[in-house]
């Protein structure tokens, strides 16, 4: 039997979150297939096939997938689904949305956000916004799950030779119509994958201060830039911004958390991260117990500062 | 048109949950209870829909024990029309938790369902999709903007990095987001009058599903806490600190 990853693109580039997948894939020791649904798709199905650790790619290509619906996803990993013990992708908004919809039709439990993959089809999870752990494990004979990315290293993109094959993509869904996709458009490196993220919360207190304070910071440290649920909400920044439960989960080896209280779900979202530095004017804010270096000041010095200090 | 709201009686999101004593469970005996955040979202954009005149009646649902009253007094209070609860000892995961409601959609014929995007007690964010599958369904999750016109839904869903649009053909699953919209409060008088409001049970048995879990909880554990680091003092030090002890080239 084999294991199948969905790949995850935006037509052109795969998004590296798949490389993580890819290697939390070789868990089960068995060849590993990378499904790629798309339209003109030869340019990323060479790149899917150099990757190191993937026995075959198998190319869906159709005019309608070119905006993926999570129907149409569904119904094509159902049609293949026979040939795999395990359908995995790493956790994402993408896999998120079409993964539950394929282990329902395939009456199987799913596994969401697996940080851990442990023998015996079992699996640790967190629940509570990150607060519990949960070793969990399936009884089913299929295993559905996606993957916590960062708890996984990214498989190399060259060496491999996998094999390519394409398969007969199911007729279109018809109930659903695609009708626009907006990409916040940014020079900065992408939230979910970038070295240095800067947080900013309510405290900024303007869209203005929120963009003349942080920005300035970010631009010198290559960083993205996050934003807490209440800065989102008072619209200091857009909703894709958003770190934690409900927003991103982000792992960067630098996470800067600017005026952010540090309620859990936000902390849910950044706690992997290798440092983190928390700048609060607040001694008691529950930020700092998860920051490796604390600084007690008020933002709006501190990070001008910080920002004049670098080079 | 009718519009079917799943509502899950959850552990309030204020409440840093433990786990009991031999590690089994999370212990939940006594722990202040409430709706689903994102079901309160739901409700409430059923709600508006009514209010716009483009939907009829609203039924609230929820699965498990009679302590689930509560979250449907909520939904009442809220404005929704009716009520039904679905009662179970068992612990429901979310594909036993979308074939019950497959069943409740069987009999009431909703052209909508509303659910949350995720229950904040198991994040598993998986129960709407499933539904939809199990009905064939157009589903449309993480909404963040909703807007029927000439019985097609116009959705605007939160995706990683932006946004994305989709029309639906009703009768549709939809699973809201936090930002669709701002539930509003329940005053004291809607909760009196929400006592006057019908909360029909049923059993889970009566809907012949299976309902057994395929997941078994081997057990639980607090996560490890990040080591507390150290307070800096100055700007200075912090700098010095990333610089010489982090190896982060600044
Ligand atoms: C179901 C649910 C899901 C949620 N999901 C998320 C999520 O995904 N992400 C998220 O972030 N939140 C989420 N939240 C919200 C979360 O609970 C908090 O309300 C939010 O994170 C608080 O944001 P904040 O830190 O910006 O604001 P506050 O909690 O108001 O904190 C502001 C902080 O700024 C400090 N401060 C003020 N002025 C200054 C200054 N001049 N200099 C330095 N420090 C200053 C204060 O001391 C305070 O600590 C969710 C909530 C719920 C119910
Ligand atoms: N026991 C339940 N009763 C009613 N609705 C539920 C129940 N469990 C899950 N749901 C619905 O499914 C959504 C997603 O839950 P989950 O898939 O568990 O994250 C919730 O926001 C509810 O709308």
């Amino acid at each position: 039997m084999n294991v199948l990853v969905l790949a995850e693109h935006d037509g052109q580039h795969l998004n590296p979150i798949t490389l993580h997948a890819i290697t939390a894939a070789q868990f089960w020791q068995s060849p590993v297939h990378v499904l790629v649904a798309g339209n003109a798709l030869d340019s990323l199905v060479d790149s899917l096939s150099d990757i190191i650790g993937v026995a075959k790619v198998i190319k869906a290509e159709a005019s309608h997938l070119a905006t993926p619906l999570a129907e149409d996803i569904a119904n094509l990993i159902v049609s293949i689904s026979t040939d795999y013990q395990v359908i995995l992708a790493a956790h994402s908004s993408f896999s998120r949305n079409a993964l539950p919809r394929v282990a329902a039709l395939l009456d199987v439990a799913m596994i969401s956000d697996a940080l851990e993959i442990k023998a015996d089809q079992t699996y640790v999870r967190s629940i509570y916004a990150g607060n519990i752990l949960t070793h969990i494990q399936s009884q089913d004979t299929q295993q559905i799950l996606t993957v916590h990315s960062s708890h996984y290293i990214a498989a190399s993109t060259h060496g491999g030779k996998a094999q390519i094959s394409s398969a007969t993509v199911p007729a279109a869904f018809h109930k659903t119509r695609w009708i626009s996709t907006k990409h916040a458009q940014s020079d900065r490196p992408a939230l979910n994958s970038a070295k240095v993220v800067v947080s900013g919360g309510r405290s900024l207190g303007s869209a203005e201060n929120f963009e003349q304070i942080l920005s300035p910071l970010a631009s010198k440290l290559n960083a993205a830039i996050g934003a807490t649920r209440a800065a989102v909400d008072a619209g200091y920044a857009p909703n894709d911004f958003q770190v934690g439960q409900t927003g991103i989960v982000v792992a960067p080896e630098l996470y800067i958390a600017v005026g952010i209280s540090g309620a859990v779900q936000h902390t849910y979202g950044m706690k992997d991260s290798r440092i983190v530095v928390a700048i609060n004017q607040d001694p008691d804010a529950p930020i700092f117990q998860v920051a490796d270096y604390g600084l007690v000041a008020d933002l709006f010095t501190a990070i001008p500062a910080i920002t004049a200090a670098i080079q | 048109m009718k519009i079917l709201v799943a509502v899950k009686r959850v552990v309030d999101y204020n409440v840093k949950v433990r786990i009991n004593a031999d590690a089994s469970d999370v212990a939940t005996d006594g722990v202040k209870m409430g709706i689903n955040p994102f079901d309160e979202n739901a409700i409430e954009a059923a709600l508006q829909l009514k209010e716009q005149g483009k939907a009829s009646e609203i039924i609230a649902v929820s699965l498990g024990t009679n302590a689930n009253q509560d979250v449907l007094r909520h939904a009442l209070a809220m404005g929704a029309d009716r009520a039904i609860l679905v009662e179970t000892d068992s612990k429901l995961q979310p594909l036993a938790v979308a074939k019950l409601l497959q069943a409740i959609v069987a009999q009431e014929q909703p052209s909508l369902i509303l659910l949350g995007k995720q229950a904040i007690d198991d994040d598993a964010g998986q129960t709407g999709q499933m539904l939809a599958a199990l009905l064939d369904y157009p589903q449309a999750t993480f909404a963040s903007h909703l807007q029927l016109e000439n019985n097609e839904l116009l959705v605007t869903r939160e995706v990683d990095g932006g946004t994305e649009t989709l029309a639906l053909n009703l009768p549709a699953v939809v699973t809201a987001d936090l930002r669709l919209n701002d539930p509003r409060f329940v005053k004291l008088p809607n909760l009196m009058m929400a006592r006057k409001k019908q909360i029909t049970t049923l059993n889970a048995a009566e809907l012949v599903v299976d309902t057994a879990s395929r997941l078994t909880l081997i057990k639980v554990a607090e996560p490890e806490a990040r080591k507390a680091g150290m307070m800096v003092t100055s700007v200075e030090q912090l700098l010095r600190q990333l610089r010489d002890h982090e190896g982060i080239n600044l």
